[in-house]
């Protein structure tokens, strides 16, 4: 078995474009070991949401991927027909959203949303899901179960909602959990508490995760590796405790610089430098002519 | 607090009725014809209109009339129809379950066809099947129900005569039912032969009246649904395994039917009103089809009569939409 086969995740030169043309994912290349976290760092729009969706099989209609491919334990994702592509994607991976207040059905109390997968997609009894389900919300610190299976969403609030989330999204045992953002949306308050449940979830259970944010500080807390990310484009992957030891890519240098504490997860990011904004202008320009003109 | 809701609703509802009943006393009393001129056969004397007047209350002052009306509806006495000479409240009870199993079909037929070329149409966003069935609904909606009642009449009735195309069931059978609901009756008693007799009858007025509702739902129904299916929960259920008709169907509908619900109450009693040139189209023997004559033959009481029916009709399914609203959206139930 070469290294490559026993990959979590393998992305390799992913690239998807918009109607207009437009390219939101320039040749994104990037792994994930078997239960290790990677982070995908980058600013607001730079495309982390949507290699994630790319991942899940949960692109919009609008988006096309023009070019790559996305391995999930070996198993090349776009060889697949759709059937058989989402149901691996439902058997091995989960997805915890960016927004919790949105992520839940509204009209469906929390107990059949949580334990819907693993019955209807792995088809385990409805017994062992419940005590499965009900062991994972102990395990999220959820102490009165019974209430919040029967709660409506919106009867929870934003934090207990996350932690409903994080517990679906372990239930299964998935291989692979993108999480998207988890803490953005949560009271500041709550957000360390989130971060912290997930690294030890993570940790027990030995999952993969995908762990996108915008954030420097929460990098350094939870990831392994990092991949950071600019206009759809990697512009620097490294070992996380390489990458702020020695920064690479301008860009990434400029990130920290803009984040003058970033172990302080609540730190946000300041303007990156002008010059920096130019160079990484002509590094994209000149990838897109040599993807447009591979031969010019 | 709900049962203050409740009151509130039944006082709204009562003067609802109560206002409706004003009017038209007034309207029908005001507009031109003479119902007892027409009763009578040409060379009467005044002295016998007169009486006649007289015999039916019309002598006199329109405030009179109406409190005597209204202290007979109170007794559950609606008067006599003129042209009739038959008890109003008999005639009516009589001919409203015509009318409504023809309206409950027609609903029925709008929601399948609606909500089957919506889930449809939503599952195949983008594709030429949606392009298809915007084309469909843009058609159906941009014919009233009647003119689908004179298309459909010309259609199968006259090119390719296949339907009976007149009155509500076949004369020469013969009808062992008690109620006058005809059709619920024949299904509860099995026999299914006078359920198909029935139904091929009801078909093409069901389907002229269904056509313009169906394609309302269809659209309604379709952008809302497009419109939850691009929500996180929706994408979330997708990312479990479950495929797109499964993600419609167990996720998507329900939030989006809410909308569409409040609309089709309000459609549901335009249909109605619908029945009453439809049922004259078709000869189907249901209250509109007396509507129109009771107006023709300018019969007071009896108009009244159908018009506070219809009316308490229509106030009695906006009630049960909103109860239905409550009913589906958690957060009403418990808020
Ligand atoms: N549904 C969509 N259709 C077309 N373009 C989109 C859509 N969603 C996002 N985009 C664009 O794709 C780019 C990447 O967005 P996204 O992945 O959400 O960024 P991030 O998650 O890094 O903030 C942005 O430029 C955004 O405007
Ligand atoms: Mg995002």
């Amino acid at each position: 078995m070469n290294a490559l086969a026993k990959s979590c995740l393998d992305i390799r030169d992913l690239s998807a474009v918009l109607p207009n043309g437009l390219r939101v994912l320039r040749s994104v290349s990037l792994s994930v070991q078997p239960g290790e976290v990677r982070a995908l760092v980058g600013e607001s729009g730079a495309g982390k949401t949507m290699i994630g969706k790319a991942v899940l099989g949960v692109l919009p209609p609008s988006v096309r991927i023009v070019e790559g491919d996305m391995l999930l334990e070996g198993e090349d994702l776009g060889k697949l027909q759709p059937k058989a592509r989402r149901t691996l994607i439902g058997a091995r991976t989960a997805l915890i959203p960016q927004d919790p207040l949105t992520a839940l059905n509204p009209s469906r109390r929390i107990g059949p949303q949580m334990t819907d997968r693993l019955v209807r997609i792995l088809g385990w009894s409805g017994e062992k899901a419940d005590t499965r389900i009900r062991q994972l919300l102990d395990e999220v610190q959820i102490r009165d179960p019974e209430r919040v299976l029967k709660c409506y969403p919106h009867e929870l609030s934003g934090g207990m909602r996350q932690r409903v989330l994080i517990a679906a999204a372990f239930a299964a045992e998935p291989r692979l959990i993108v999480a998207d953002e988890p803490t953005t949306a949560l009271d500041v308050t709550v957000q360390k508490q989130i971060l912290r449940l997930i690294a030890q979830l993570q940790r027990e259970h030995g999952t993969a995760i995908l762990f996108v944010t915008h954030d420097l500080g929460v990098v350094a807390k939870i990831s392994q590796k990092v991949s950071v990310l600019y206009a759809g484009k990697v512009v620097e992957e490294a070992e996380t405790a390489a990458l702020f030891a020695a920064p690479q890519h301008p860009y990434t240098r400029a990130l920290m610089a803009a984040t003058p504490r970033y172990t302080d997860p609540l730190a946000s990011l300041k303007p990156v430098d002008e010059a920096v904004l130019a160079g990484l202008a002509a590094e994209i320009a000149a990838a897109d002519q040599a993807w447009r003109h591979p031969h010019g | 607090m709900l049962l203050q809701r409740f009151l509130i609703r039944l006082l709204t509802m009562a003067i609802t009725l109560f206002g409706v009943a004003v009017v038209v006393f007034v309207v029908i009393r005001v507009a031109p014809g003479d119902p007892i001129a027409m009763m009578l056969p040409p060379g009467a004397t005044d002295a016998d209109i007169a009486r006649l007047r007289a015999l039916y209350g019309l002598d006199k002052t329109i405030v009179q009339q109406f409190f005597i009306w209204l202290a007979g509806v109170v007794r559950g006495d609606f008067g006599t129809s003129i042209s009739l000479r038959q008890d109003v409240l008999g005639l009516v009870v009589n001919r409203l379950p015509a009318t409504l199993e023809l309206a409950i079909v027609a609903l029925l037929m709008a929601l399948a066809i609606g909500g089957t070329t919506a889930i449809l149409g939503a599952r195949e966003r983008g594709t030429a099947v949606e392009a298809g069935i915007d084309i469909a609904s843009g058609a159906a909606l941009s014919i009233p129900d009647f003119l689908w009642g004179l298309v459909l009449i010309l259609l199968f009735g006259v090119l390719v005569p296949v339907f009976d195309i007149s009155g509500r069931v076949s004369p020469q059978l013969n009808l062992p039912f008690v109620t006058q609901f005809y059709l619920f009756e024949s299904i509860v008693r099995l026999r299914f032969d006078l359920t198909k007799d029935l139904l091929a009858h009801m078909l093409m007025p069901a389907v002229a009246l269904a056509l313009p509702l169906a394609a309302i739902i269809s659209q309604l129904l379709k952008q809302s649904l497009k419109e939850v299916l691009d929500l996180d929960y929706v994408v979330l259920a997708r990312v479990k395994g479950f495929s797109e008709t499964q993600v419609i169907l167990r996720e998507a509908l329900k939030n989006a039917a809410l909308p569409t619900l409040t609309l089709v109450g309000v459609q549901f009693t335009f249909l109605i009103g619908g029945t009453v040139i439809v049922e004259r189209l078709f000869s189907y023997e249901g209250l509109g089809n007396m509507a129109i004559d009771a107006v023709i033959n300018r019969d007071l009481p009896l108009i009244q009569g159908i018009v506070l029916v219809f009316a308490l009709l229509f106030v009695l399914i906006n009630l049960s939409v909103d109860m239905m609203y409550a009913l589906l959206n958690p957060r009403l139930r418990h808020g």
